[in-house]
Parts: structure tokens; C-alpha cells; sequence
């Protein structure tokens, strides 16, 4: 074995410094550009960054793939759901006519939503796979107002950076960022294969993202915050999922 | 054979991560222990196979009465990390195998060897049982070859690729990387498969150091010493 010369020791300090120099400037610029995840930190935060960041830099604009009408999954698979609560129930009484999004946060006109209000939006639909973190997925037409739309009627501030959503059932929330929250294809689902949104598929309101993983599609929706920082949602790390131990990005 | 130290370096990253993913992998599998063909796939469909055990989840059917414990959170985070570091461990060994000549010297079989003759007299000598000709203690034979290069050029490019078919914002952006296979479980399959082959390569790849002398291949392969002293032959 050679002993470590001079000139090895001076190279391979060289390398070292300017190594660690380019990682601080990369976590600098990420940080600047929104590229780190909320849930960012601990052991497995850097695989979170790069992944994220990728998905930003590379994907930002593509669309879902959407399938043919043949394609629908029949019948399509009705995952686990929680029993409706008590608040649920009462609305459904009534055919959901006193169902309300509220959406307020850092938007000029917060604004309660009643179904009917989200119906005489721009409906447009779409047919898209929902895929599990647990391997299974099933095709369906998604029938809805693109969130942007209902963004629109609120008017987003500018230093908006996410939109958090919640469910009628307790705690269950998601977080997204403007990337997917102004996506196209990023819908309030009113309705499913030509009928109204099921019960087991998140009637009579869910927010579908059909770029990442099923759970960030959330059952039940009544609530949507502007945020430009999701420290004050939940533990901080963006949505229930991190806080379960699940990524927050589910775009893989 | 010496090793040198980008191979040594990538060699051992790439087991490091190799294991987290099979591990986190198994993991995951055991919430969805069933496997399709085509673009969809779940309880209401017909499997191309099963997977006879208990689930981590009650929505599957697995005629066990019983629901394994959820491991999938930390699972998944650590399979994402994990397929980092071996995606980033292979850039860095297949830019440098291309310009140190690595693929070239060591991996391509050499000239004379690319013929079947040549493979008939390695398996021939394997099932011998006889003791490795001078050449074999400095380089790989052609059969090692050509398992290397499958290893190198096929199985682990392959497996990330069924990986990333799986993302759905990957599959947005490039479609066409899923269509190929005949959709997202198909993909999902061969995975699974592909995976299968590197554990066999890697049980495989154990025994043979075993045999080889396991003491000294492990010295070679991290301190970049020759495994046999040249004046042991």
C-alpha cells in the first residue's frame, strides 16, 4: 500500500471543501426556489428533497395519463372507509344542500361554496387512475370543477405556496403546493362514472390529485386554506400523512 | 484481481442500498401481496399471481385470519432514499467504468472469449470442479462476464425503470416508459421479478466468494488489495 502523498492530501482537501461549499449552495437555492418538502428533514429528508425537487424541475406541467372509456374499472374498488360521522349524517339528510367548501386563508374574497355554487363553475371530467401506496388501482371517470377555477373566485394572493384541504372526518388533512393545486387536472370530483360521488369514494366532495398516490385524493372535503407556510398546520410537516410517517409528496 | 477505489466505493454503496430497498420492497409488498398483468389491478380483479401470506392490510383477501402490522410509512421513505443512492452510485461507477476502460478491461468479455466454446470450457471445468487456471485468479472468466454485463447493463437499469413506472407523476411526464410494459401493475410485476433475479445473482455472487475464499475477496474488495499475491502462484 502507498502512503498518502502531499499532493493527494491537497487534492482531496480541495474536493472535500468544494463538495461541501456545492451541497450549501444547492440547499440554499432549493430553499429559495420551494424545492424542499415540508416533512424535509430527518433521516430520510434528503431522499424526500431529491425526489421532490426532481418532480418540480422535470414534471411541473405534465398531465395525468387519462385512458379511453373502455378503460374504467367496473365495478372500480371501494377502499376501506371510516363509518360517516355524526356532522356527515345530518348533512346527508338533507341531500347535502346545506354542504359548505369554506375556503379562506391568503385569498382576497373567502368564500363559502355550496355544491350547487361548485356545479355552476366550468365542470369538466376526466378519466384517471387512482393508485394505492399499497400496490392496487382501479380507473374511473372523475366528474368536478378544476380547483383553479374555484382559486379563481377566491383570488390567491401572490406569496401563496400551499393549499391545505380537510376533511369532515377528524383528522384527516393534505397540504399541496401551487404546482398541483393550479394543475389542470387537480379537481373538486362532484360526481363518478356518469352518477353522483359515492359515499365510499368520497361523496359528496373530494379533491382529486391524480399525480400523486390515492391519499392525497382526500374523502369529505369542507375546508381549503391559502398558506405560504405550512408550519402551522398540524406538527408542521405539511399534512396528516408525515405525522402517520407516510411522505408528504406521494408523486414518488 | 485489484479493484480500484471509485469500484470499491460503488460496490459497497451499491449492497448498503441494495439490501435497505429489498428489505423496505418485502415490506411493502406484504399491504398488497398480489400481482396483475395490464394497467389496473386490485381485489376485484384476477390475479396473474399470489403471494401466500397474511396482509398488512384487512381489505385484502388472504384466507389468513390475521392482518400484519403496517410498516409502510417508513418503509416507503427509506425504498425512495435508497433507490437515490443506488441511482446516484451507478451514475458514478458507469461514467467512470466508461472512461477508465473498467466496462471495457474488466466486464466485455475479451476478444478471444466471445464464443460458446469458451463458455462450454468455464461451465465444463465448473462441473470438473477444477482449480482456476492462472488468467481466472486476475480477471473474470467469460461466463462471470457476461453475468456482470446482465447485472450492470440489464437487471439494475431494468428494476429502476418498473420503479419509476410506478410514480405517477413520472408516468405523466413520460408516458411511454409504462406503455411499454402494458401499463402501471404490469410494470409493477416485473419489479417484482427483476428484483427476484438480483437476489438469485446475489446469492449466487455470495456463494461463489465463499468458495473462492471469502477472507481474501473481502480484503480485495475494500482495501483494493490483489485477492491472490502473486507469489502464491
Amino acid at each position: 500500500m502507498s502512503t498518502i502523498s502531499r499532493r493527494k492530501l491537497i487534492t482531496g482537501g480541495l474536493a472535500a471543501t468544494a463538495g461541501v461549499a456545492g451541497l450549501a449552495t444547492a440547499a440554499r437555492l432549493a430553499r429559495r426556489y420551494g424545492l424542499i418538502p415540508p416533512d424535509g428533514g430527518g433521516i430520510y429528508g434528503p431522499g424526500e428533497t431529491l425526489t421532490y425537487a426532481a418532480q418540480r424541475l422535470l414534471t411541473s406541467h405534465s398531465l395525468a395519463r387519462e385512458f379511453p372509456r373502455s378503460m374504467i374499472s367496473n365495478p372500480p374498488f371501494r377502499n376501506e372507509t371510516a363509518p360517516p360521522s355524526d356532522q356527515y349524517t345530518r348533512l346527508q339528510a338533507n341531500n347535502f344542500a346545506n354542504w359548505r367548501l369554506t375556503v379562506d386563508g391568503m385569498v382576497a374574497h373567502p368564500t363559502a361554496f355550496s355544491l350547487s355554487d361548485l356545479r355552476a363553475l366550468p365542470v369538466h371530467s376526466q378519466i384517471t387512475e387512482v393508485a394505492c401506496e399499497e400496490g392496487w388501482s382501479y380507473i374511473a371517470e372523475w366528474i368536478g370543477t378544476p380547483l383553479t377555477h374555484v382559486l379563481n373566485e377566491v383570488g390567491v394572493l401572490p406569496q401563496a405556496r400551499y393549499v391545505v384541504y380537510f376533511s369532515i372526518q377528524p383528522d384527516w388533512w393534505e397540504s399541496i403546493d401551487m404546482a398541483d393545486a393550479l394543475h389542470p387536472q387537480t379537481f373538486l370530483t362532484m360526481g363518478m362514472n356518469d352518477g353522483d360521488l359515492p359515499y365510499g369514494f368520497g361523496g359528496p366532495l373530494r379533491l382529486r390529485v391524480p399525480r400523486q398516490l390515492g391519499y392525497k385524493s382526500v374523502k369529505y372535503i369542507t375546508h381549503i386554506t391559502v398558506t405560504d407556510s405550512l408550519k402551522r398546520f398540524g406538527k408542521g410537516l405539511g399534512s396528516a400523512s408525515p405525522e402517520g410517517g407516510y411522505a408528504w409528496y406521494a408523486g414518488i | 484481481m485489484r479493484h480500484t477505489a471509485i469500484v470499491r466505493v460503488t460496490h459497497w454503496l451499491t449492497v448498503v442500498s441494495f439490501v435497505a430497498l429489498l428489505v423496505s420492497g418485502l415490506e411493502i409488498v406484504i399491504s398488497h401481496p398480489r400481482f396483475y398483468w395490464g394497467e389496473v389491478g386490485n381485489v376485484n380483479t384476477h390475479p396473474l399471481f399470489t403471494i401466500s401470506i397474511p396482509s398488512s392490510r384487512d381489505t385484502v383477501p388472504t384466507g389468513y385470519n390475521y392482518v400484519m402490522p403496517d410498516q409502510n410509512g417508513w418503509s416507503r421513505y427509506l425504498h425512495f432514499e435508497a433507490a437515490w443512492v443506488l441511482v446516484l452510485t451507478g451514475l458514478v461507477y458507469g461514467i467512470a467504468g466508461l472512461l477508465s476502460g473498467h466496462f471495457r478491461r474488466n466486464v466485455f468479455p475479451a476478444r478471444g472469449s466471445r464464443n460458446w466454446a469458451a463458455v462450454r470450457k468455464v461451465l465444463a471445468k465448473i462441473l470438473r470442479r477444477g482449480p482456476p487456471d492462472e488468467a481466472e485468479a486476475h480477471s473474470y472468466n467469460v461466463v462471470q462476464r457476461a453475468t456482470y454485463l446482465a447485472v450492470i447493463f440489464v437487471l439494475f437499469p431494468l428494476v429502476i425503470w418498473t420503479g419509476l413506472d410506478m410514480s405517477p407523476a413520472f408516468t405523466a411526464a413520460f408516458p411511454a416508459a409504462v406503455e411499454v410494459f402494458g401499463g402501471r401493475q404490469s410494470a409493477r410485476t416485473l419489479h417484482f421479478f427483476v428484483s427476484g433475479f438480483l437476489v438469485a445473482f446475489l446469492v449466487v455472487h455470495v456463494a461463489m466468494i465463499v468458495l473462492a475464499g471469502f477472507w481474501p475477496r473481502m480484503r480485495a474488495m475494500i482495501t483494493g488489495q490483489a485477492a491472490v499475491p502473486p507469489e502464491a502462484l
